[in-house]
Parts: structure tokens; sequence; C-alpha cells
């Protein structure tokens, strides 16, 4: 078990290139349970891969504790990787699945019955444990892959890459409260790439969320819905996104479209020296309806949809569309909308990035 | 009941199928049954024999010899050409300029037609003028595979191997080419040694197409005629003649054509109960037990 330090770590695939990943310099907990979580092509499996060892980054080092493992090779790392698609070996049994790493450890016959064993329980693969490997279901299929990780007692990290995706999504949620239970009871550092929302922010205590080969914000599933850092993860997180709106600042009030919106003093101010392109971020789910003689600001309703749960509304204040969540019980007929924008939820951007 | 409708008329799609199959492959072959129990001299004049022709056939102390060859032989080239062929194919260069460069090299011997490689065996090999032949004469070995059978047999199969080895690599390169990455990269990481990722990942992935190789080169080299026929014209003696260049003589040289449809019908039950026992034995090889 171990620590990840990522030290001025950056990476090209070959010199001249553009970086696959922009430097960066993270440090990750020992224990943690981390999700990578960004579109396609945006460097997250270059950054498993650069972890695990089968990638060496064209710049800076990996840590693991206080070893440096930039140099060496993925079997001297002490790690385990579970594969978007189930990597098992056809022709062995799950118990030879389960015992190879150790045997190709040359580890004692006595003990590897033990640990696989003991794995085995605890990922519910002690009833299939003679089948042959290659006639389970691809849920059986990537437990066994997993606990081909958890088997080594010195393993330091386990990385998983999109592990879901060929899984049948009623075994989805069992898989994921299955891996939850794993990172309970061993404590072990887990790092998870996925392009999935939902499933980055129920597995992860910290998700890290990548573009463009950059790490925009790592944060708890919360911090990155209250106070995404970068216009991106605003979008990206939550159902829909958050809204942006092109402002200007004048004194603590943001000015869209002619409507003054009031913001924290503080981050008007820094808004104001930092200049470039400024925008107004609020999430949907934020938004409430003013009430009786409360000034607000009208928006003209395009569409109402019915979620289930809540109603989405979309609306209009001057030239940009705006998406409100509203709470079923808070039913309107009209064809404006009164709302207003709590003060603690109305975020400015500047150039993309959350003011400070 | 309309289901039922629909699927008879299915049948009738395959119609046309089934008249080329009937005019290219069971015509014929009925042809030969009809021939094999029959002594036929002329149009009119055809006696029906039973399975005389088989029995005399069965006893024919020449064709077990060729028999006896013709299994050597396919059982050389199974062990030597599938071997060579994967390990071959585990040294291709697997991306690159190489690849191309490769690939052609191997193709060539397969687009050689097969009496032009024994005529290029045939001059290659001489020991008065051929490279090879005067090179390993140079060596202080005696060899002249005109007059020496074990010569004769060592050609035969060099210039086999030499053909059609390329068929095996190309199918394992390109079964190889299938198995995706991580399969490699969670045998680096299970600290798998390269025979075990060679034992465990590559041969199962290759199975497959190994089944294809070698039902392939099992038929093929057990009907081999051509390629040892123009290079040593089943000599010294007959230490080179196989199968098929016995049923020739015998149909076309001698014009024995009752004997000869009866050997053809045990030569191609033959093949067909050997590929079939390949195709069970590799497609059981590792079921559950």
């Amino acid at each position: 078990m171990a620590r990840i330090e990522l030290n001025q770590l950056a990476h090209r695939y070959s010199p001249g290139d553009d970086y696959a990943l922009q430097p960066m310099q993270h440090v990750w907990e020992d224990g943690g349970a981390y999700a990578l979580l960004g579109p396609s092509g945006c460097g997250k499996t270059t950054l498993l891969n650069i972890i695990s060892g089968l990638v060496q980054p064209s710049e800076g080092r990996v840590l693991f504790g206080e070893q440096d493992v930039t140099q060496l090779p993925p079997e001297q790392r002490n790690i385990g990787q579970v594969f978007q698609f189930p990597v098992i070996y056809d022709t062995m049994s799950v118990f030879d699945n389960l015992a190879f790493p150790l045997r190709n450890r040359k580890m004692d016959q006595r003990y590897v019955n033990q640990r696989v064993t003991h794995i085995a329980t605890m990922l519910g693969l002690e009833g299939v444990l003679q089948r042959r490997a290659r006639n389970l279901g691809a849920d059986a299929k990537q437990k066994i892959s997993l606990g081909r990780g958890l088997v080594r007692e010195d393993v330091a990290a386990v990385l998983f890459d999109e592990p879901l995706t060929v899984i049948d999504p009623h075994l989805k949620w069992q898989l994921r409260r299955k891996l939850r239970e794993v990172h309970e009871q061993l404590n072990l550092t887990l790092v998870y790439v996925t392009h999935d929302q939902t499933e980055a922010l129920t597995f992860a205590d910290k998700v890290v969320v990548m573009l463009a080969g950059q790490v925009l914000q790592v944060g708890t599933p919360q911090a990155l819905f209250e106070r995404p850092e970068h216009t991106f993860v605003g979008y990206f997180i939550g159902s829909p996104g958050m809204n942006f709106m092109d402002c200007e600042v004048e004194g603590s009030e943001a000015i869209v479209d002619g409507e003054r919106i009031a913001v924290d003093p503080a981050m008007a101010e820094a808004a104001r020296h930092a200049g470039g392109l400024l925008q107004l971020g609020i999430r949907p789910g934020l938004i409430r309806l003013a009430q009786e003689n409360e000034a607000g600001i009208t928006l003209k309703v395009e569409n109402m949809e019915d979620l289930g749960d809540y109603d989405l509304i979309t609306a209009r204040l001057g030239e940009h569309t705006l998406h409100v969540r509203l709470e079923e019980s808070e039913k309107v007929s009209s064809d404006t909308l009164r709302v207003v924008f709590p003060t603690e939820h109305a975020l400015l951007y500047a150039d993309d990035r959350l003011v400070v | 009941m309309d289901n039922k409708r629909e699927y008879q008329w299915a049948w009738l799609m395959v119609l046309p199928v089934v008249l080329v199959v009937a005019f290219s492959a069971i015509m014929p072959l009925m042809t030969v049954v009809n021939y094999s129990v029959q002594d036929i001299f002329g149009p009119d004049s055809r006696f029906f024999v039973g399975t005389e022709w088989f029995k005399t056939v069965l006893r024919d102390s020449a064709l077990h010899g060729a028999l006896i060859r013709q299994f050597i032989f396919s059982a050389s080239v199974l062990l030597i050409q599938i071997p060579l062929g994967i390990a071959l194919a585990l040294c291709m260069p697997k991306k690159g300029a190489g690849v191309s460069l490769a690939l052609v090299l191997l193709a060539l011997p397969l687009l050689v037609p097969w009496n032009v490689v024994g005529t290029i065996w045939q001059v290659f090999a001489r020991p008065d003028v051929g490279l090879a032949g005067v090179f390993i004469n140079g060596l202080g070995i005696d060899y002249n595979y005109t007059g020496d059978s074990i010569d004769a047999w060592f050609t035969v199969l060099v210039m086999d191997v030499w053909h059609w080895t390329s068929l095996v690599i190309l199918l394992c390169y390109a079964g190889l080419q299938a198995i995706p990455d991580a399969f490699y990269q969670a045998a680096r990481i299970d600290g798998a040694s390269r025979w075990a990722v060679f034992r465990y990942i590559e041969l199962p992935k290759l199975k497959g197409v190994l089944l294809i190789a070698v039902l392939l080169r099992f038929i093929f080299s057990f009907r081999i005629y051509a390629e040892p026929f123009v290079l040593t014209g089943g000599g010294p003696g007959n230490s080179t003649t196989f199968l098929s260049q016995s049923l020739t003589t015998m149909a076309v040289g001698q014009f024995d054509l009752g004997p000869a449809a009866a050997f053809s019908l045990i030569y191609f039950l033959i093949i067909l109960l050997f590929s079939y026992v390949f195709y069970l034995t590799i497609l059981n090889m590792d079921r559950e037990g």
C-alpha cells in the first residue's frame, strides 16, 4: 500500500509532439479511491499506464511511498490492473488464474492456496474456483482480473481502466458495490479511469477531472459539484451541466445582458483584476424561484420537461439559454419565470478558470 | 403455418448451390463409385465385380509402400512446419516498414506454381551445377538426390518446408496480431515469463488458426504430386513415390480404371477421416473436463 506521488510528471509520445499529458504535480493519498474522469482522448489512460509502468513518462518522476518507480517495469511495481475488457487466461481454471501472479513469483504452494481461497471468498468466487475461467460471465471475469491484483499482499495500488464497459447494467451496481467493499476491507489505493461521471462520483473519494492532457481539478464529488474550478468541470459534472453566461463585473454585481446579479464581493474584486473573458456560472439546481416581493430576474420560458422527480426548464435570459431545475411541487404555469441566483452559488470565471 | 411456408421457400434458394455441388462434386464422385464396383471394357461391356477391386488394392504391396511413405511424409511436414511456422511468426516484426517487406517475402513461395517449385529445386539441389547441391558436397558430405533415397527424401522435405511454411507463418501471424495488447500488459503485471506468455496467452489464442493450418497442411501434403514428381520422378527406385503418383500411374499409365477408382475412394476416405480426427482433437484440446 502506498501513497502515489506524481512529481513534475509530463509525457509526450515522441519528442516534438504536443504534450499528451501536461506537466502536473499531485500526491494521491495512501488508501484513497481516486477516479480519473474525462472525455475520450483526454490522457486519462496514458496517466494510468504511466502509473502502472506500461508507459515510461518523458518527463518527471512517479513515486510509490518513498520509492522512485519511474524506471521500474510493471512487474516490479506491485500494482494490479483491471482492463476495459476482461483479461483472463482462457485455458486455466479460476483458481489457477488467481494463483498465477503468486506462482510466477515462486510462492510456497500452501501460501498460494490460502491467499487464493481468501481472495476468492472476498470476491464471491469461491463456488467457481475449479471451473474454467473462460466459461464465466463478463462480471465474474472482471472479478478474476481484480482478484489477480489482490492476491499479492504487497500490492501498492489497483488500477482500473474503464472496467465496467462490458458489464450488463444491472450487474454494474453489484460490481461497483463489491469494489467499494474491497476498498474498505483492504484499505488499498485505487485508481479508476472512466468517462462516466456517475461511476466516478459513486466510486471515488476524490475525482481527478482531465481535459486535453491537463488535470483541471482534483476534488471530492461535492467540491466538483459546488465549486467547479474550471468551466469544463461545470459542464461535464452534473446533468444537465452548469449554466455559463458572459458577463461584466461592476462593484459586487455581475451584469448579464443588462440584468444585475449580486455576487460575492471578494470574488467580484478578484474578477475585476483577473480580466479576460468573464463568465457567470450557476448550477441548474441551485437557481431558486423568487418569492413574492423579492427582487428577481425574469426568464423567458422556452421549454419544460417533466423528468419524474423534478422539472427541467429551458429558459432565456437575454442572449443566453439557461437550464433551471425545479422540484415537482414548484409548479410554474406562466411563460415567464422569476428567479434568484443565490450569491453563494453564483460563481465567476475568468478565461474558464474559477476566480479566487 | 406461415413460418413453415417461408422456410419451404428458403430451401428453394439453396437449390442453385445444390445443383453446382452436384455437378462439381457429387456426380464425379458417384462415377468413381460406379467404376470401383465394375469391370469396364467398353460402353457396352461391363461386369459387376462387387468388392473385388477393393480387395486387389488393399493387397497391393506397392500401394502399401506408398501409403506408409505418405504417412511418414505428412507427419514430418506437420511436425516441422507447424512449430517452425509458430516460431517464425513470433519473430515477425509487429509494426513498421518491416512488416510489409516480411509479408511480401513470405508470400513469394506460395505464389510459385507447384511444378515450377519442383523445377527450381531440381536445379538448385543438383550436385553438379545446383547452388545447394554443390555447396553441400563442398562441405565434404556426399549428397546426390537422384541416387540416394535418404538424400531424395531430405530434398523433398526441405522443398516442401520452403514452399509451405509461409502459409503457417502467415496464419499464425494474423492470429497473433489479433491478440489485444491488454493481455500482454496483464501478463507483465502478473510477472509471467516469456514462456508463460506463449503457453497461456498466445498458444490458446492461436488455436483457431492452428486448426486451419494443420488441416490445410495435412490435406495438401497428403495429396502432394507435382513437386516430387518433377524433382525426383518418385525415385530413386520408388523411395519418393507418394499416393497420388501411384494413383496416376495406375489410372492414366496402366489404364486400370477399376482398381484406380477403388483406390481413389480409399484415399479420399483416409483424408476425410484424418481431417475429422484433427478437427475434433484440436477443438476439444482444452474443453472443461
